[in-house]
C-alpha cells in the first residue's frame, strides 16, 4: 500500500511531506506506521531517522492511530480572547476525551492546533478540513451531533 | 463573465463559510431554479469581502446592496422580493443608530478603506480568469514583460518604496536586486504563505479570493531577478487556498500565461505548490526553504542570505502573499501613485485584520499612517458590550502590546518599533478592560513556547523560564524580582537567538511590563487579579440578597458545586468549583460576582496542601 502512495511522487527528498500527508491522509487511522516510514525510508534512499524527524518536527502529523474525525481547536488568543477555554471543556464532556485522545468508538481525536486563519470568527475549529466558526457550546453540541450521525 | 440582469456576489471567505455561506449558496440554486431565474441571476462566490463580524454576507448589483447575517430562510425573501418586486430586503441591512444603511460603499466599515491588495477580493470569482483579466489582470506582466528589462522592473518597485509585508519590513527592491545581480543560472522565487501569526489572515483571504493576483506578482518578481522557477509554500491548514492557486496555475498555463516564451518573450516560468505540515516557525524563510527540501524546519544562520544560498543553494527570494498582491498595480498606476499614500518611510497600503473585542471583526486595507484611534473606531467600529478600551497587540507573538496613550500613534514600521510594538503581519487583536495583561503575556508565551524548534538554546531554554515565572505570577507564587527576572530573560532571549521567532518571542511580555507594570505588581505583591481573569487570584460568589433561587446556575454548573433551594438561594461551593464561568453567564438577574483574590477556604486548603506535598503543582 505505502509502496503504491509512494510511486505517486518523485522518488525526491522534496517530496517528503506530500508523501507523509499521503500516506496520514489515506490511512483510516490517520496516522503513520513505523512501517511507512521504513517504506519511504526506502523509496527516497534517506534514512529512516530523517524521515522519524521530519514527521515528529511537524504538528499535523501523527506516530499513533486516531479517529475517523480529527477535531481541531484553535487554541490561538484571538480565540483564547472570545471563550475558546470553553469550547475545549464542554468538547471534553461531550466526547469524553481529554487532548490528544480518541473516543472509544474510533470516531473521533481531540487536538488542539495554532492559529486556523479564521480569527474574524473566533473561537473556531476544524474538523478534518471543514472550518466551523462563532463557536458557543449550543453550536459545538450540533456539530458533533451531525458527524454521528453521519458515521 | 455572463450578461445577467442581477448579479449577486456571495462571500465564500473562510469566515462566511464557516458562517454557513455556502448553505445559503445552495439555497439560492434551488429557490432561483423553482422560480425559473436561473438565467436571471448570476450567482458568484467571491472571496472575502471583509466583515467577517457581519457574516454571511453578500452584495446584490447592479444597486450593490450589502445584506448581513443572511440566514438560508432568508433566501426566499430576498428572491420574492428583491429579485422578482424589486424591493429591497431593508431587515437585513446594517442599522447604524437609526439610519439603515442599503449600499456597500455607505457602509462605514468601508469609508476609510483604500484596497490595493484586496481590490479583487470579494468582488471577482477567484475561481475565475477571464474575471481576473477583466479587472485588468496580467496587464502588469504584459508591460514588464514587453516594455521593460528586469533592472527596469526593480526599478520600478525601488520607486514605489514597497516593503516586505510579511513582519520584517526589508524593502522589497533590495531583495530583488541581489538576487538579480547573482551570476548563476539557477534561481527561484518563492512566496511565502506560512501565515501563522495569530490573529493574521490576510494571506489566507488573498489567496483564496484573489489567486491570480499572487501568481501575477511573482511572476514579474521572477522576470524581474531571473528565476524560471517559483514555488507558493502554503500551510497545509488552508486547504481552500492550496486549491485556489493550484487551479490558478493550471489555467494560466492553459492560456499560454505559464511555460515557454510568455507573451512571445523570452521569459519561461513554472510555478508549484509546497506545503506546510503545521510548524509556526516555517514562516521564517531559511526554516521554509528547509521544509520545501523536506527537511524539518529549522532555521538557520543568516549570513549567508537565501539571496545567496537559499533553495538548493541557489539564490532565491522569499516574498510574502502581501508583498506580490501589492506588485501588479504599482505596474499598472505607477509607482509615484503608491508613493503617494503612507508615512516618509512606510508607502502605500497595509491590510490588517482585526480580531479582539472590536466590533467589526475582519479584514480591513488602510494607508500607511492611519491612527489606531481610525482603525480600531472609525473603521473598525469600536469596542464590543460597552466596555473600554485597554490595549491592542499589534503583530501577533512577536509584537507588543500598545495601550489607551498610543492611539493617536500613525500605524507605520518606524513609529511601532519606536513603541516596543511592531507592524508584524498585521494582526491586530484589539482588547477591552476586562482582560489581564499579565494573563494575555503568559499566553502569547505559552505560544512561542510550543512553537519553538528547539535549535537554539536561548529560545528553547529562556522562553520556557519566562513562561514559568509568569506562570508563577499568575498562579499567586510570584515573587518580588519577578518582574526584573523576566526583564533581564527576555533581554538574553532577544539578543542571542537564532532567528526571528526566539528574538521578538519576548516582545509581549516586555512591552505588557512597560506599560502596564501595576497589574504585575498587584498579582505578585497582593496576590490579586484586579480584572478577574487569573483564575488561582479570583472567586465566584453569589449574591443572596440578589438570588432569586431559580436554579439555572446549578443545573448549568458543569461539575454540580452548586447547591441550594428557592427558599434557602444558592451557594458555590468554593472548593469544587473549577472558575468556568457558566453560572455567571446563565444568572438572569446578575447575582454571580467575579470577585478578586482567592476564596479564603481554597487559600486553606491550598496552604494545607503545600505543607503536605512541596512538589504538588
Amino acid at each position: 500500500m505505502y509502496k503504491e502512495i509512494c510511486s505517486k511522487y518523485a522518488p525526491t527528498k522534496d517530496n517528503l511531506i506530500y508523501i507523509l500527508h499521503d500516506i496520514q491522509d489515506t490511512h483510516p487511522q490517520h496516522y503513520i506506521s513505523e512501517e511507512a516510514v521504513d517504506a519511504v525510508a526506502k523509496y527516497l534512499n534517506v534514512p529512516p531517522n530523517h524521515i522519524y524527524g521530519v514527521l515528529t518536527f511537524y504538528t499535523m502529523y501523527s506516530t499513533s492511530p486516531r479517529g475517523k474525525n480529527i477535531i481541531r481547536l484553535c487554541e490561538s488568543p484571538p480565540c483564547y480572547i472570545k471563550g475558546s477555554e470553553n469550547i475545549l471543556r464542554k468538547m471534553k464532556v461531550l466526547l469524553g476525551v481529554e487532548t490528544g485522545e480518541t473516543t472509544k468508538d474510533g470516531l473521533f481525536t481531540l487536538e488542539l492546533c495554532a492559529c486556523l486563519g479564521v480569527c474574524g470568527n473566533a473561537p473556531v475549529m476544524m474538523i478534518n478540513e471543514d472550518v466551523y466558526g462563532d463557536l458557543t457550546e449550543e453550536k459545538v453540541e450540533e456539530i458533533i451531533d451531525k458527524y454521528r450521525r453521519a458515521k | 463573465m455572463s450578461l445577467k440582469r442581477i448579479d449577486l456576489l456571495i462571500c465564500c471567505g473562510s469566515g462566511c463559510v464557516s458562517a454557513g455561506a455556502l448553505k445559503i449558496k445552495e439555497r439560492f440554486h434551488t429557490v432561483l431554479t423553482e422560480k425559473g431565474l436561473q438565467t436571471e441571476v448570476n450567482i458568484i462566490e467571491t472571496g472575502c469581502m471583509g466583515p467577517c463580524d457581519y457574516g454571511p454576507v453578500m452584495v446584490i448589483y447592479p444597486e450593490g446592496i450589502f445584506y448581513k447575517t443572511v440566514t438560508p430562510e432568508d433566501v426566499d425573501e430576498i428572491v420574492e422580493e428583491h429579485f422578482i418586486k424589486g424591493r429591497p430586503v431593508s431587515r437585513l441591512m446594517l442599522k447604524d443608530e437609526d439610519k439603515t444603511i442599503a449600499s456597500q460603499k455607505e457602509v462605514p466599515f468601508y469609508q476609510k478603506q483604500v484596497k490595493v491588495a484586496l481590490a479583487n477580493c470579494g468582488y471577482i470569482d477567484p475561481e475565475s480568469l477571464d474575471e481576473y483579466i477583466a479587472t485588468g489582470g496580467y496587464e502588469a506582466l504584459g508591460m514588464a514583460l514587453t516594455q521593460m528589462n528586469p533592472q527596469g522592473a526593480i526599478d520600478v518597485v525601488k520607486a514605489s518604496g514597497l516593503r516586505g509585508r510579511g513582519g520584517g519590513g526589508f524593502p522589497t527592491h533590495i531583495k530583488w536586486q541581489m538576487v538579480h545581480d547573482r551570476k548563476e543560472d539557477e534561481k527561484y522565487i518563492i512566496c511565502n504563505g506560512d501565515e501563522g501569526d495569530p490573529g493574521a489572515f490576510m494571506d489566507r483571504s488573498l489567496l483564496e479570493g484573489d489567486p491570480h493576483r499572487i501568481l501575477e506578482g511573482m511572476m514579474i518578481a521572477a522576470y524581474a531577478i531571473g528565476a524560471s522557477q517559483g514555488f507558493f509554500y502554503i500551510r497545509a491548514e488552508y486547504p481552500l487556498a492550496i486549491k485556489r492557486i493550484r487551479q490558478a496555475i493550471e489555467q494560466a498555463r492553459e492560456i499560454g500565461l505559464m511555460g515557454k516564451n510568455i507573451f512571445g518573450t523570452d521569459f519561461c516560468f513554472e510555478a508549484e505548490v509546497r506545503t506546510g505540515a503545521g510548524a509556526f516557525v516555517c514562516g521564517e524563510e531559511t526554516a521554509l526553504i528547509h521544509s520545501i527540501e523536506g527537511n524539518r524546519g529549522n532555521p538557520t544562520p543568516k549570513p549567508p542570505y537565501p539571496a545567496v544560498s537559499g533553495l538548493w543553494g541557489k539564490p532565491s527570494v522569499v516574498n510574502n502573499v502581501e508583498t506580490f498582491a501589492n506588485i501588479p498595480t504599482i505596474f499598472v498606476k505607477g509607482a509615484e501613485w503608491f508613493a503617494s499614500m503612507g508615512t516618509a518611510t512606510s508607502k502605500g497600503t497595509k491590510v490588517f485584520a482585526l480580531t479582539g473585542d472590536i466590533k467589526n471583526t475582519g479584514l480591513v486595507e488602510v494607508p500607511m499612517g492611519i491612527t489606531l484611534r481610525e482603525m480600531i473606531f472609525d473603521v473598525g467600529g469600536g469596542m464590543v458590550g460597552g466596555h473600554k478600551f485597554k490595549a491592542v497587540q499589534l503583530g501577533g507573538p512577536s509584537g507588543g502590546c500598545l495601550t489607551v496613550e498610543h492611539l493617536d500613534v500613525p500605524v507605520d514600521y518606524e513609529s511601532l518599533k519606536e513603541r516596543g510594538a511592531m507592524m508584524g503581519s498585521g494582526g491586530v487583536i484589539v482588547m477591552n478592560d476586562s482582560n489581564c495583561m499579565v494573563n494575555v503575556a503568559k499566553f502569547f508565551m505559552e505560544f512561542c513556547v510550543e512553537e519553538s524548534c528547539g535549535k537554539c538554546s536561548p529560545c528553547r531554554i529562556g522562553l520556557k523560564q519566562m513562561y514559568d515565572i509568569l506562570d508563577r505570577i499568575t498562579s499567586g507564587n510570584g515573587k518580588e524580582g519577578d518582574i526584573e527576572e523576566l526583564q533581564r530573560l527576555g533581554e538574553s532571549v532577544n539578543k542571542l537567538s537564532l532567528c526571528g521567532l526566539g528574538q521578538s518571542a519576548p516582545n509581549p511580555v516586555l512591552s505588557t511590563i512597560r506599560y502596564f507594570r501595576d497589574e504585575y505588581e498587584s498579582h505578585i505583591r497582593d496576590h490579586s487579579c484586579g480584572n478577574k481573569v487569573c483564575l488561582d487570584l479570583m472567586h465566584f460568589d453569589i449574591d443572596k440578597s440578589r438570588c432569586i433561587g431559580c436554579s439555572l446556575c446549578a443545573r448549568k454548573c458543569p461539575v454540580n458545586c452548586i447547591t441550594g433551594s428557592r427558599e434557602e438561594k444558592y451557594t458555590i461551593h468554593q472548593l469544587d468549583c473549577i472558575k468556568c464561568g457558566n453560572c455567571q453567564d446563565v444568572c438572569p438577574v446578575k447575582a454571580v460576582d467575579r470577585i478578586p483574590g482567592t476564596h479564603p477556604e481554597v487559600k486553606e486548603q491550598r496552604a494545607k496542601q503545600q505543607a503536605h506535598n512541596s512538589h504538588d503543582d
